[in-house]
């Protein structure tokens, strides 16, 4: 592995291949940081034989902020902003996962609405996901219809979101021990309407692609991954289950009532570029059939835990009451008084499993907070993936890795 | 601000379709209808960027929805999202590779001051290397004040008068705020 840092290594690099290659059929490229077929900023440096791919270097870190010790510094409630800008494209998902995480460590549970609400919210994130990953794929392999389909129903995600937050991506919706809010009365009949026009989109978006030759050419039996190879490399998400293993972190171990749900898992049968395809897209229909469901048989009572020491009492009680008061002052100076521990949580995210270590040793900061991002791992099986393939290939398998540069990253 | 008046009609000449104009006039107009950005999307602020250039914002109403991803096409380089000291050197060679005149949009907190990543990782502010026209702030902005912020900037070339100074100082009004220094649009 040479050292990617060095700019100067291509130009060596080069050279000494010109000595070892004196027709000079192989060259050293460099794709990226800032390039329109990946998704954030991702430098390759690709070495090729005429068109083909011999060697590839993904080079990862252009977008690392430091979250993790960031986290270092503030209460488990504060870092909840910076859950959103993990996973951007799914920022519903990332809260709830980090909310559980921090549940286990505290040893709570939530009311059953409250569960359901984050089911709502986790599958809403992994629609716009999902919507938009497909859309960028189709645009870098040269549909750009699909694109535009897709952003349109992902607008009206964001319209969910800003009736249930407030914002349109940077969500920061659920609490430790709850939600923000609960989920406001003009929520449910949006959602619907949502519901009912989405299948809609699905057909128009598999109409365009599912059987498009040009499609259909530039990613079958590209980017072959068997399963053994994808465990091996810890891949997880509609990636792993591309290459056929069924496996799912919402049906293995079940987290927020997902084990009331009736969904399928769908899996690929050879592992392929259109197979990750086809996988997004049926998981995009499950998603809906979960929605429908969970609008169905939302349960009324409380959204929150009763426990003032965790979740903020109401503001009501607390400028008429001085206990709540105290409590309020607690959680919001000190942080919730978390037990010494260590646990590691992971929840099923649009992008694969997504887990946090939390390392505690009492009081309201974590003393380690470690991120498992899905779309780190899933990067590793790049130069499985790419080598053999022609360079023009390396946009098709890029854009159905679908990864996240902010997780990577983190 | 005031509108220009950058077009006359002389009635002498209306018979032979001739419009008589200013020569600035009518360059920024024309630099200023089709600005074709260099989208330096690095984050979240990315997404909303592709927002305004997918079908409900529609960033074509104002002529730049020709995104560039080569530098040396481009107009205006819109940083929108976390940029880290790795990638800064990254974006300095791109804004040099871009050929002038060429405009620069801060698009986000980040972009802007760092934002919320007061880490060791984060440049606190893209204009501690770049050239900022427009700072748009927001934690990601709406595409709604992405769109203020390229009008805003449409303005700014409109009143830069690259021509203007040959001749006399034009005596047409302009408002000073869009000469000096840079412009703030609130976005959040
Ligand atoms: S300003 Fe906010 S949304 Fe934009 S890149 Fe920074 S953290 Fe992300």
């Amino acid at each position: 592995m040479p050292d990617l840092r060095d700019m100067a290594w291509i130009d060596s690099a080069a050279r000494a291949q010109a000595a070892a290659d004196p027709s000079a059929e192989r060259m050293v490229i460099n794709m990226g940081p800032q390039h329109p077929s990946t998704h954030g900023v991702l430098r390759i440096v690709l070495e090729l034989d005429g068109e083909e791919v011999i060697n590839v270097w993904p080079d990862i870190g252009y977008l690392h902020r430091g979250d993790e010790k960031i986290a270092e510094n503030m209460t488990y409630t504060q870092f909840i902003p910076y859950t959103d800008r993990l996973d951007y494209l799914a920022p519903l998902a990332n809260n709830v996962a980090y909310a559980l995480a921090v549940e286990k460590l505290l040893g709570v549970d939530v009311p059953r609405r409250c569960k359901y609400i984050r089911v709502i919210c986790c599958e809403l994130a992994r629609i716009s996901s999902h919507l938009l990953g497909i859309g960028c794929y189709a645009m870098d392999v040269g549909a750009t219809t699909v694109f535009f389909y897709a952003m349109r129903q992902r607008e009206l995600v964001h319209d969910l979101c800003e009736t249930l937050s407030g914002a349109r991506f940077t969500t920061a919706y659920t609490r430790i021990g709850g939600l923000m809010n609960d989920l406001p009365p003009e929520f449910l009949p949006l959602l619907q309407t949502f519901l009912k026009g989405l299948p809609a989109t699905v057909a128009e978006i598999d109409g365009l692609l599912t059987r498009n030759r040009i499609f259909v050419d530039r990613t079958k039996n590209i980017g072959v991954l068997s399963a053994a190879d994808a465990i091996d490399l810890g891949l997880t998400g509609p990636n792993l289950r591309a290459s056929g293993v069924e496996f799912d972190l919402r049906k293995a171990h079940p987290y927020s009532a997902y084990e009331e749900f009736d969904f399928e898992v769908p899996v690929g049968t050879v592992g392929d570029c259109y197979d990750r395809y086809l996988v997004r897209m049926e998981e995009i229909r499950q998603s809906i059939r979960i929605l429908h469901q969970a609008v169905e048989r939302l349960p009324d009572g409380p959204w929150h835990v009763d426990d003032p020491k965790i979740f903020l009492p109401r503001k009501e009680k607390v400028l008429t009451k001085m206990e709540e008061l105290i409590h309020q002052f607690m959680i919001v100076t000190e942080g919730l008084n978390a037990p010494p521990g260590e646990i590691y949580f992971s929840a099923e995210n649009p992008k694969g499993e997504l887990g946090f270590l939390i390392i505690s040793r009492g009081g309201g900061v974590p003393h380690r907070l470690k991120i498992r991002g899905p779309s780190f791992v899933n990067l590793q099986a790049l130069p499985k993936l790419c080598i053999g393939h022609m360079v023009s290939d390396m946009t098709a398998i890029l854009g159905s890795l679908d990864f996240v540069m902010g997780e990577c990253d983190r | 601000m005031k509108q220009l008046t950058p077009v006359a009609f002389d009635t002498r000449m209306e018979q032979r379709d001739v419009i008589v104009t200013r020569l600035d006039a009518a360059i920024d107009w024309i630099r200023k209808s089709s600005c074709w950005p260099q989208p330096m999307g690095l984050a979240c602020c990315a997404i909303e960027l592709m927002a305004s250039g997918a079908a409900r914002f529609d960033i074509a109403r104002f002529g730049a929805e020709v995104m560039r991803f080569s530098p040396r096409q481009s107009d205006v380089m819109i940083v929108a999202g976390t940029c880290t000291y790795k990638m800064a050197g990254i974006t300095r060679r791109i804004w040099e590779q871009m050929p002038s005149p060429k405009w620069c949009i801060a698009m986000g907190a980040c972009a802007s001051s760092g934002g919320m990543y007061r880490s060791y990782a984060v440049v606190q502010g893209v204009d501690n290397f770049l050239p900022v026209d427009v700072y748009i702030s927001g934690c990601p902005p709406r595409p709604e004040a992405l769109l203020e912020g390229f009008i805003t900037l449409q303005k700014k070339i409109m009143a830069s008068k690259q021509f203007g100074n040959l001749w006399s100082p034009d005596p047409a009004p302009v408002d000073e705020r869009l000469l000096k220094g840079p412009i703030v649009i609130r976005g959040e």
